[in-house]
């Protein structure tokens, strides 16, 4: 028997911490080598603490939610066997007392109630997150969980004549007990709070929950405030007549070949900025407002915001500048899955030079999009909608969409702006221009 | 011509209708309940009362035979036993009776009128009663229907002669030399298992491919080896076709469109129940009908105010204990209580060798409603009171969603495990989890410790296998 320590490791180049956003352990948990043991999050990317060895976890290191330098303990196990020599094996005992006398505060009622939490309603685990940072705050004795709409309420036969007699609808009320299941109490605490019987309708909702921010929401939020604070924004809009390039895109959709991707706007609006930033070489940058430098970039490294299930990342086409049309398209279509899927690699979520954000069908009429700091430009791509557009002597239906992006003002001008905006406009609208070199 | 009021009649006094009018009359409703045979309806006159006598003197004597055989393993031997099939069915007539009165003596206790008679609507709120001294008129604020099933019987073989229902399978009074089964379902295998344990030699027809269709098949398999053993021979996907001419023989389609002839000394035909909506005038109401059955909604109403309607006449599962389930809960509106139907599960058993439980969803039933579930199977064999009581055949099985372990059915099978319907029905009742179960002492050494057996490997951690 032998005690050993697992260290937060070098989780990624230059990352020097990281924030702890999963226990897959508990104390007390046997485990296998290989099993994960907890997930923690660098800049962007989510890792796994993989174990080393088969034994018993006997202390935590962290809580959901701190940030861990790296090298700094992380887990202790007691490992059975030739892990450890006797020596070791003196240290292991020596510090497994210490480890016991500061295993309690570590080991808080929270955790024990966490599992009790998911063994008895999983289905409000959307998020590992979402659980762990609710759960401690929230015991289920006095509130519970709301039920999955649709489900019946689970009551014994003498709560449901109760709640009869009473003129009570179960479906209403939630239930504390294992499974969601409706008690006595519940029934109490429903009639103390005044409820009105379930006949008369509306009933104000009081409760408040409070949900710890961790992970990647926590980073999205320091992001925005980052971004927001930081840059004065201007915000420019202009429309954009697609009618051509939406006939273009269905004609190369319909004969593509089997293999490629279908055509999406999105490799249309990258062709469009490689060729307008051509022109433009300082919207294509990072400002450093510290050092008060702008690195002006020659590859130009799009990001495309994507929603996922944990909340908005930012995945990036590389060197757009080197992809033609289908692979720009593939590699959009790639990266998305990747992100949904949580398996982009750090490497594909950072490095962006300028950022496009687009909500598809759902993209609004305007946007006012938050430029993805320490870039100094992003482009928001609202939906298209057929308008009626005069054209000299008639109303015509045409197929329009906006263009809603911001720019780092401190950096570039309105009248910058602007152009870069017009010209991308020009080659969406004739989209054979964005096929013509030179 | 005599006319009588009150506030609630209730027609028919099977389970669902004598339970209604007792709960009625114990809540001081001025009540009145009419029938035309005798108290207690089928459950206690010709179904499950008299069949559970008659099954339960067959394994008697079927424990004696071995044991006279010399085949007890428990050491006991004795003469070869006779049975008096006529005296059996007396002392069987003797239970009913006691139950008939003891039904009319829990009316007169609740202040319940009862008229025998035979009941027929003349409009929604007034009732005309053919009785031995002329006709009643009978007007009711309210009424309930309770009319209940009958045997169903096949059109190539019409009930008469050798061909038999199951009541009259309880009046026999000689043991069948042979006897043909037609109709593979709970009666018609209780009954069949039973006269082959008096001696017959059982042959078992059914039209579908396997017996007792609605329970799996992994539960059914112990009750299929009894069969066997008792020397009952099975023939499913076979159809019955009729009687011989000198009617001494049931011809048989086989499944490959074959003809079997069976010689038969009775046919006792069970191919199932159906609701008695004839004859009491129900066209004079012009009810809404669900399929054969009665329509009514969750606290059952039917489609005419006033006018309730409880038991095998409103639809599956047609037992007796639903019936009086509803009953109850009718008389309670009446008397103006809220109730509404919210039971959990309706627990069913079959009485055959060994017997069969369900209560709640089977795997495949919780399956098909979408949720992940997770199961726990306990045998029997592993079950030392089991053992001692030579009933190592069979088992209980849990079945539960596998997010939050809440137990969404029970089944089991298994020598006496019809008693064992209480815990399971009651948990479900109670929305148990496997936890609550596992956590809950089953006093040893019983058959009810693989209940709490099968809930722990369930959970993944059975003890004693």
């Amino acid at each position: 028997m032998a005690e050993h320590t697992i260290k937060l490791p070098d989780v990624g180049e230059g990352v020097a911490e990281a924030e702890l956003v999963e226990w897959h352990v508990k104390v007390g948990d046997l485990v296998r080598e290989d099993a994960i043991l907890a997930a923690v999050m660098t800049d962007k990317a989510t890792v796994e603490i993989p174990s080393p060895a088969d034994g018993e976890v006997i202390w935590l290191g962290a809580e959901v939610g701190d940030v861990v330098p790296v090298g700094s303990p992380l887990i202790r196990l007691i490992v059975e066997g030739a892990v450890a020599d006797d020596k070791e094996a003196d240290a292991g005992n020596a510090s497994s007392d210490e480890a016991e006398k500061s295993a309690p505060p570590i080991e808080p009622a929270g955790e024990k109630e966490t599992d009790k939490i998911r063994a008895d309603v999983p289905s409000a685990e959307t998020t590992p997150e979402a659980a762990e940072a609710v759960a401690p705050r929230r015991p289920l004795a006095s509130t519970g969980l709301p039920r999955p709409e649709g489900e019946k309420p689970l009551a014994s036969p003498a709560v449901r004549l109760r709640a009869r007699e009473a003129g009570i609808d179960l479906r209403q009320l939630p239930g504390s007990g294992p499974a969601g299941r409706i008690t006595h109490e519940d029934i109490d605490s429903f009639i103390a709070r005044g409820a009105q019987p379930a006949a008369r309708g509306l009933m104000p909702d009081t409760s408040v929950e409070e949900i710890k921010i961790v992970g990647l929401r926590r980073r999205i939020a320091e992001k925005m405030a980052l971004a927001k604070s930081r840059i004065p924004h201007i915000t420019y809009v202009e429309e954009v007549d697609v009618t051509a390039l939406e006939e273009l895109r269905s004609k190369l959709n319909g004969e593509r070949k089997a293999e490629r991707a279908k055509l999406t706007i999105l490799p249309f609006l990258v062709r469009a900025m490689v060729k307008a930033l051509a022109e433009q070489p300082h919207i294509n940058a990072r400002f450093d407002d510290e050092a008060g430098v702008i690195h002006r970039y020659g590859g130009i490294h799009i990001g495309i915001a994507a929603q996922t299930n944990a909340g908005l990342v930012v995945p990036v086409v590389h060197h757009a500048e080197a992809r033609d049309l289908w692979d720009c398209a593939a590699e959009v279509n790639r990266l998305a899955e990747a992100a949904k899927a949580g398996t982009a690699t750090r490497e594909e979520l950072t490095g962006s030079t300028i950022t496009v954000t687009s909500l598809g069908a759902l993209g609004g009429v305007v946007t006012t999009p938050v430029i993805n700091h320490p870039e100094v430009a992003i482009i928001g791509v609202n939906k298209i909608m057929v308008r009626p557009v005069w054209d000299g002597t008639q109303f015509v239906p045409r197929k329009m969409m906006n263009l809603s992006s911001s720019f780092d003002h401190r950096v570039i001008d309105g009248w910058d702006a602007a152009v870069f905006i017009q010209r991308i406009k020009t080659l969406l609208e004739t989209p054979a221009m964005i096929f013509v070199e030179g | 011509m005599k006319e009588i009021s009150c506030k609630l009649l209730v027609i028919g006094a099977g389970p669902g209708g004598y339970v209604c009018a007792i709960r009625a009359g114990q809540l001081g409703i001025d009540t009145v309940v009419v029938e035309a045979g005798r108290l207690g309806g089928t459950c206690l006159n010709v179904g499950c009362i008299p069949s559970k006598a008659v099954i339960h003197a067959a394994e008697e004597f079927d424990k004696v035979v071995h044991m006279a055989g010399g085949e007890s393993p428990l050491g006991i031997s004795l003469a070869k036993p006779a049975i008096d099939l006529g005296k059996t069915v007396a002392w069987k007539d003797r239970i009913v009776g006691r139950l008939n009165n003891g039904v009319a003596g829990l009316f007169k206790k609740a202040g319940v009128k009862s008229i025998q008679g035979w009941a027929k609507f003349r409009d929604g709120k007034t009732v005309e009663v053919e009785t031995e001294t002329g006709t009643q008129l009978i007007h009711a604020e309210t009424i309930v229907i309770a009319t209940g099933s009958a045997s169903v019987d096949l059109p190539p073989l019409p009930f008469g002669g050798n061909v038999i229902t199951s009541t009259q399978a309880l009046a026999l009074d000689r043991v069948p030399e042979k006897l043909a089964v037609v109709g593979g379902g709970y009666i018609g295998l209780e009954l069949g298992m039973a006269f082959a344990r008096f001696g017959s030699a059982v042959t078992v027809v059914e039209a579908l491919d396997r017996v007792l269709p609605l329970y799996d098949a992994e539960l059914t398999r112990p009750v299929l080896k009894r069969l066997d053993a008792l020397g009952v021979s099975v023939m499913t996907g076979a159809k019955a076709k009729g009687m011989s001419k000198k009617g001494d023989t049931l011809v048989v389609e086989n499944g490959n469109g074959g003809e079997v002839r069976l010689p038969a000394d009775k046919v006792l035909v069970t191919v199932g129940r159906k609701p008695l909506t004839e004859g009491w005038g129900i066209e004079e109401l012009a009810l809404d009908m669900d399929g054969r059955f009665i329509r009514i909604d969750e606290t059952c109403r039917t489609s005419m105010r006033g006018i309730y309607a409880v038991g095998d006449v409103t639809g599956e599962p047609m037992l007796a204990h639903r019936a009086m389930a509803q009953g109850e809960m009718v008389a309670e509106i009446v008397a103006g209580h809220r109730r509404t139907w919210d039971k959990r599960c309706i627990p069913a058993i079959c009485f055959t060798d060994p017997e069969v439980v369900s209560a709640g969803l089977s795997p495949e039933e919780a399956r098909a409603t979408g949720v992940e579930i997770k199961t726990g199977q306990f045998p029997f064999q592993a079950n030392g009171r089991a053992m001692t009581m030579l009933g190592e055949d069979g088992f209980v099985r849990v079945v539960a969603r596998a997010d939050n372990h809440l137990v969404l059915g029970i089944q089991a099978v298994g020598q006496g495990v019809s008693e064992l319907s209480a815990a399971f029905g009651l948990a479900i009742e109670m929305g148990a989890r496997l936890e609550d179960i596992a956590g809950t002492i089953h006093a040893h050494p019983t058959q009810g410790e693989a209940f709490l057996e099968a809930a722990m490997k369930a959970l993944g951690h059975a003890l004693h296998i």
